[in-house]
């Protein structure tokens, strides 16, 4: 579900980058000031080795399909958030260079889509929760595969959320989302299997490794509560800074729609969806489709998005800030 | 001259599962000394050489290097003296290029840009790799590897080598090349290694390991001739020493 | 199966090797590169989602670079057809969906939804494509030092250049073991459940092994904490001149419809 440049705006594109360039900051600043160093080369490889694995197929029994790896969560569990966060964010960057997989301006949205919420939702508050503090084969194969539909269901809501905002394709916001989101619930089973099943390996092996990693060692205080102040105050300044942009740029020069047809056509010719489309549009329908550029004039349907863009990041970041705060006072935490 | 010598005393080293994998070891080696550390697999060489530049702590025991005890405080010390080369140069070959991976150690030394790059050419130049410089790791040959990751310990200035079965993997004209090449260096040479043949050119002295012990230690032509002791310790008369299989002399 | 990651292997050598060429393009310096393709990209990405003649223009750029750098063109459109099927998977029902007729061409009416989807498709050849000339002619661990000069986090840049040190020496062993395990399973062609997850649990072993082995590289070498790398740039005149034409380029195509511009010439001759 990689986001495409083709896919998105300059003002979601550049709005995602500054979101992802804050967590990139946020985590390299959190791993110089407690990091022992011998993570730096095992994140690296660990970034090789999700790159490699994401290659490598498995035969999903009775159906004929197969899977694979998708990474985040296992890196996750074998780094802590912060670090594998960043060897995420540079194996998204390999591929969007090599592979043509997502594009420059996506990366942003890629690197926050498929890196910030299992990092730093999925695993800290599902996977860590459900194994507790001792590690069964049963919570851990629990625990995989609620934190990768969690981390999964998440990022396609980004993704969603993203290419509606950009407004490039006229699919409804209700429609898409649900054919994400369903798309998404069995890659993400298949995700939880796969990782369980390595990291189980990994415990029966070399229990020693998970023991350093962090699997049973307590978390900490969670980063998080920094990490999105900080996140608020990007989408702010951000949405601000296009909003007012998008807004002041002249459109009028563009092939647009208001110069190639006739005015009475504009009225008259309502679209006509695919009527089974359009009744799952009509069930479905929480937001108005965003696709009448000739109503809506261009700056204001630019400033809409960044606005409502903006808001709704906020918006969620207020609501995992809450969440957080559930948990971790429900919840206290043993160790050190 | 003290400085250069490389000393154990009764080093002793467990594993974390409580396995012994040194039991007492001790030997003293002396400036411009090239000594062989011989052994079957598992014999304890690998975990003796990570002892000599501080990566292991011994269980028990002493590691000295120059007029310093290996200790927490030494260690970097200790580092910039004895330069340590791998078994797999993929390992030690990190950085993007060849020029990048020689000035690694240089740059961490913090030693003035000039300087660096006076080093960098002159390791390069002794290992015969200056034209590869902006080569990435992964597009070298073998022996141009192996080469690579020497030059990138050449580049400290190091006065002790220590190397990790430098000849593996290598190609019988590859492999004489780097014979040649460290048969000219003047440093202290420890090199752990299956290849007796290359022992015989390069080490006149061998330290036999078996079991986390020292079986032998002596010169290397009075040691490769007890064929018992080799057999005891899971190694065998080098090629060259070993009867014509034509003639039987 | 082993298809997938050798082909894989190969690609990234391949635009390896064009990216060690010697041209003007390739001289340049790495960042001046990244920040024209950068502004090209959210050029062609700031039109409406119906344009098409206004985007044609850009193609102009990958044209210049591909001459100027003497690269294959053939190769770089081989590998823009094996698209992400992401976006055709979204794109395709722009056409279902958005069936309003917007333009006429005598008889045949065109319906916004196959205009926005060749717009899509044009989007993504361009971005796709200049992302694509960046590491043929750069190389991807002087984009890496680029970034590290533009500002990126130093841990971040330290990964990157890591991972993609690595790649080639794991993605080596991966094939091996899928060899060795191809060897004794008599062609199915997917590893089953547990064959995968011991197979890539062996791989993460060795691979966590490895990152050992290098710790230790490292700290044989004096590291302590910090990787520095130093490389030689010049940004100079011709840096300024290159980023001064494309930003040009791209904001006189972004304002100016060429295209539209030539038609109208065309027609009042005609």
């Amino acid at each position: 579900m990689h986001m495409a440049d083709a896919l998105i705006s300059p003002a979601t594109g550049g709005a995602m980058w500054a979101m992802t360039g804050t967590v990139a900051i946020y985590c390299s600043a959190k791993i110089k000031d407690k990091l022992d160093d011998r993570k730096i080369p095992l994140m690296g490889v660990l970034g090789a080795f999700v790159f490699a694995a994401q290659m490598i197929n498995f035969a999903i029994p009775a159906t004929g399909s197969s899977g694979h790896l998708g990474g985040g969560l296992l890196l996750a569990i074998l780094l802590g958030p912060s670090a594998a966060f960043l060897s995420l964010a540079s194996v998204l960057t390999v591929q969007a260079l090599f592979f043509a997989d997502g594009g420059l301006l996506a990366l942003g949205c890629n690197i926050f889509n498929l890196g910030f919420f299992p990092c730093f939702i999925a695993y800290p508050l599902i996977y860590r929760k459900i194994i507790g503090q001792n590690l069964t084969a049963g919570r851990l194969l629990f625990g995989a595969i609620a934190a990768a539909i969690v981390g999964l269901q998440l990022g396609s809501l980004g993704v969603v959320s993203q290419t509606f905002l950009s407004g490039i394709i006229p699919l409804s916001f209700s429609s898409f989302l649900l054919l994400m989101q369903a798309i998404h619930l069995p890659i993400g089973v298949i995700e939880g299997i796969a990782t369980a099943g390595i990291i189980s390996f990994i415990w029966k092996t070399r229990p020693e490794i998970l023991e350093n990693g962090g699997v049973t060692k307590p978390l900490g205080r969670l980063p998080l509560r920094g990490l999105l102040t900080g996140l608020a105050i990007t989408t702010l300044l951000t949405s601000t800074v296009f909003v007012w942009f998008v807004s002041t740029r002249p459109d009028g020069l563009e092939w647009s729609l208001s110069r190639a047809i006739a005015p009475t056509a504009q009225h008259s010719a309502e679209k006509v969806p695919a009527p089974a489309i359009q009744k799952i549009q009509e069930k479905t329908a929480l937001l108005p489709d965003y696709k009448f550029p000739g109503q809506i004039p261009e700056q204001t349907a630019g400033s809409l998005a960044g606005l409502i863009g903006g808001l709704l990041v906020l918006l969620f970041g207020l609501i995992t800030t809450i969440a957080l705060k559930k948990c971790t006072g429900a919840t206290p935490r043993a160790g050190k | 001259m003290s400085h250069h010598i490389v000393e154990a005393k009764e080093l002793k080293f467990n594993y974390p599962d409580k396995t012994p994998a040194l039991q007492g070891i001790s030997f003293r080696i002396h400036h411009g000394e090239s000594v062989a550390i011989v052994g079957g697999n598992g014999a304890g060489k690998s975990t003796l050489l990570l002892h000599l530049n501080g990566y292991l702590e011994p269980t028990s025991g002493q590691v000295r290097v120059g007029d310093y005890p290996l200790t927490r405080e030494t260690v970097k010390e200790v580092r910039r003296t004895v330069g340590m080369v791998f078994q797999d140069p993929d390992d030690q070959l990190f950085m993007s290029t060849v020029r990048e991976d020689v000035a690694f150690g240089p740059l961490n030394l913090g030693l003035p840009t000039d300087e660096v790059n006076n080093r960098v050419e002159k390791a390069l130049e002794t290992v015969g790799l200056s034209h590869l410089e902006d080569r990435p790791p992964h597009r070298l040959s073998a022996g141009q590897k192996r080469r690579a990751a020497i030059a990138s310990v050449l580049s400290m200035s190091p006065d002790i080598l220590v190397m990790d079965e430098p000849s593996a993997g290598l190609d019988p004209k590859a492999r004489r090349n780097l014979i040649g090449l460290l048969e000219s260096f003047e440093h202290t040479k420890i090199i752990a290694t299956h290849d007796l043949d290359m022992v015989i050119e390069l080490c006149d002295r061998t330290i036999v390991m078996h079991d986390g012990e020292i079986r032998a230690d002596g010169p290397t032509d009075e040691i490769f001739g007890d064929a018992e002791l080799l057999e005891a310790c899971r190694l065998e008369k080098p090629l060259r020493m070993q009867g014509c299989p034509v003639c039987s002399k | 199966m082993p298809s997938i990651i050798e082909t894989a292997l190969y690609d990234i050598g391949r635009l390896e090797t064009l990216a060690e060429k010697d041209t003007v393009v390739h001289r340049l310096d790495p960042r001046a590169k990244l920040l024209v393709t950068l502004a090209f990209i959210l050029a062609v990405v700031s039109f409406n989602r119906y344009s098409i003649s206004g985007l044609l223009p850009f193609f102009l750029y990958p044209a210049v670079i591909i001459g100027l750098a003497d690269l294959p063109p053939d190769y770089l459109l081989r590998k823009l057809l094996i698209v992400s099927p992401f976006v055709l998977f979204i794109g395709v029902f722009n056409p279902f969906l958005d069936r309003e007729i917007i333009l006429q061409i005598g008889s045949f009416g065109i319906s916004g939804g196959w205009i926005s989807f060749l717009s899509l498709l044009i989007r993504f050849s361009l971005t796709v494509g200049a992302a694509l000339l960046l590491i043929a002619t750069t190389g991807f661990p002087a984009v890496c030092m680029a970034l590290a000069k533009l500002g990126a986090p130093r841990i971040l840049t330290v990964q990157l250049l890591l991972l993609y040190r690595y790649l080639f020496v794991l993605i080596e062993e991966g094939i091996t073991m899928i060899r060795a395990h191809a060897l004794r399973s008599f062609g199915r062609r997917h590893l089953n459940y547990r064959s995968f997850t011991q197979l890539l649990g062996n791989l993460l072993l060795r691979t966590i092994d490895r990152a050992q082995r290098i710790h230790m590289a490292m700290l044989s070498r004096a590291f302590t904490g910090e990787i520095r790398v130093s490389r030689p740039t010049r940004f100079g005149g011709r840096e300024i001149v290159f980023i001064t034409v494309g930003c040009g380029a791209f904001i006189a195509f972004r304002l100016i419809n060429l295209t539209d511009l030539l038609g109208r010439m065309i027609m009042e001759i005609g």
